[in-house]
């Protein structure tokens, strides 16, 4: 049943390290991103909270697969824009990891919102009381509470752009989905053996996840 | 204007800021103008390939409704099957015996973990050999199969956490009152977890729309994001029109629908009538017994 394993003919490793990949770059990618949306969201100057608020609204409210639909017929095949990608799926790699940046941002930012939500009013007030800039008070004082705050939700975030990954088949990413919307026309008769080869191959990605950072959610907390 | 993280600008503040919005102004200008300069280059910002979706109705009746109705088609009927389901596995959760509780909670965990793509695909493919659906119908039986599969096990989540919100008391109470089990659930627990839980149902909702697009990528769903194909290939090529009008539908219907779950949770919250937290609307609330409902 499942000697498709064996056969040689599916990268399935290889499917699965492209998906890990897409995964790693774009919570690099979303971190940073959600770091400034959610910035911008509660600096002094009206104009970027507007655009926060609005980008935050806008693209949470998309689906993931038009974003990165949009992508693919927009930036690249109407801009021509390749982002120093070569062959398609090497493109397709780059612009999956941008889409799922300018996404999974938005989840980042209303996460460390939270977070911040969670930091008591006396840190900021004495903060400002040192007489310390906006900057300062956010990138000394609230964030670093926020972030451990934030943990145990940002892990939830981590975990659904792990599965949303497989979006990026929609575009010609060689990820796992891609490579199991070949196998199950292929090998249609080993349809719940390949099934569950890439369901268990999510499982070890995700419940990992869960658990460590479950566990450093703890470690991290604020003791309050 | 002031904020907690911030003193009310005074004189040179007030300067700087005005300075900062001047910069920020100019990199979102030089941006934006960029874009529209690359896309006016290439021919995408022409009258005519954005006037059909005003001037011809037919873009509208032949391809955007049809798409628009199979999206809210898969998506209400997914919520119509994936609620009764959701609540059942959410009590089988909370079961007393141990031979319900435990294979429900694998069940539930397991389809929480598997991408919902990889479910659509699965079952797809699984009536296409196992059953007689003919293939006009396959890909919108496998998207709902997918979405019902993923969405019952999260809303399972949601059902738990909110009766597990709910004092003790309660069941306490139901059970000093002599009711039965099945009683304290359906007459007592079940009402109040209802109204904590609405927020995250509607905000699920939302989820749910968002996924149907999945089908019409990967499956050849006639939904809503499908047709920018027929329109593109119909309207001379307009890419980037058909793009910007089918994600504002989508956006309009979300917005909507994440606003009034919104609204809900605050309403919820001032006049609640429980002794019960409200489960948040919103992905990435901070507290543990939310975790079922964030999923971005």
């Amino acid at each position: 049943m499942f000697d498709f394993l064996d056969s040689g003919q599916y990268d399935l490793l290889g499917a699965f390290w492209v998906t890990a990949q897409l995964a790693l770059y774009s919570a690099i990618g979303s971190l940073i991103w959600g770091t400034a949306l959610v910035s911008m969201r509660v600096s002094p100057v009206p104009l970027m909270r507007a655009f926060g608020t609005a980008y935050v609204n806008i693209v949470r409210n998309t689906p993931l697969t038009v974003v990165l639909v949009a992508c693919l017929l927009g930036l690249n095949q109407t801009l021509l824009i390749t982002l120093g990608g070569e062959r398609s799926e090497g493109i397709g790699f780059r612009l999956a990891v941008l889409g799922l940046v300018a996404y999974t941002g938005t989840f980042v930012c209303e996460a460390l919102r939270s977070g911040i939500n969670t930091v008591p009013a006396g840190q900021a007030e004495a903060a400002r009381a040192l007489g310390l800039s906006f900057t300062q008070v956010l990138t000394l004082v609230v964030l670093p509470q926020a972030f451990r705050a934030a943990v145990t939700p940002l892990a939830n975030v981590l975990i659904a752009l792990t599965k949303n990954t497989t979006v990026a088949a929609a575009i010609g990413a060689a990820d796992a989905a891609f490579l199991m919307k070949e196998m199950i026309e292929n090998e249609a008769d080993a349809l719940f053996a390949v099934f569950a080869v890439f369901a268990f191959g999510f499982i070890v990605l995700t419940l990992p996840t869960g658990l460590i950072l479950g566990w450093a959610a703890k470690r991290l907390a604020v003791k309050r | 204007m002031s904020s907690v993280l911030y003193d009310t600008p005074g004189p040179r503040a007030k300067r700087r800021n005005v300075l900062y919005t001047i910069v920020f102004l100019a990199a979102l200008g030089l941006v934006g103008w960029w874009v529209l300069a690359a896309l006016a280059d290439k021919n995408q910002l022409a009258a005519d390939k954005w006037s059909p979706f005003v001037t011809d109705s037919e873009v509208w009746t032949t391809y955007l409704l049809p798409g628009l109705t199979e999206t809210l088609k898969a998506a209400g009927l997914s919520i119509l099957i994936a609620l009764p389901l959701g609540a059942a596995l959410g009590i089988g959760r909370l079961s007393d015996h141990r031979w319900v509780r435990v294979p429900v909670g694998a069940l539930v965990e397991f389809f929480r973990a598997i991408p919902v793509l990889l479910l659509m695909m699965f079952a797809n493919q699984a009536y296409r050999e196992f059953t007689t659906v003919s293939s006009d119908f396959r890909p919108l039986y496998a998207v709902v199969t997918g979405l019902v599969l993923y969405n019952a096990s999260v809303i399972a989540e949601v059902v738990r956490a909110g009766v597990l919100s709910l004092p003790r008391g309660q069941g306490d109470a139901a059970v000093a009152l002599g009711m039965r089990k099945g009683q304290t659930m359906l007459y007592v627990l079940l009402p109040q977890a209802v109204t904590v839980m609405l927020p995250a149902l509607v905000s699920q909702l939302v989820v749910i729309v968002k996924d149907t697009a999945l089908g019409g990528a990967l499956l050849g769903f006639a939904e809503l994001l499908s047709q920018n194909r027929q329109i593109t290939a119909n309207y001379g090529a307009n890419t980037i029109a058909t793009l910007t009008v089918i994600a504002l539908i989508y956006i309009v219907i979300n917005f909507a629908l994440t606003s009034f779950a919104g609204r809900l949770e605050q309403r919820l919250r001032q006049g609640r009538k429980s002794a019960a937290v409200t489960l948040p609307a919103q992905a990435g609330a901070p507290d543990e017994k939310s975790k079922a409902v964030s999923d971005a």
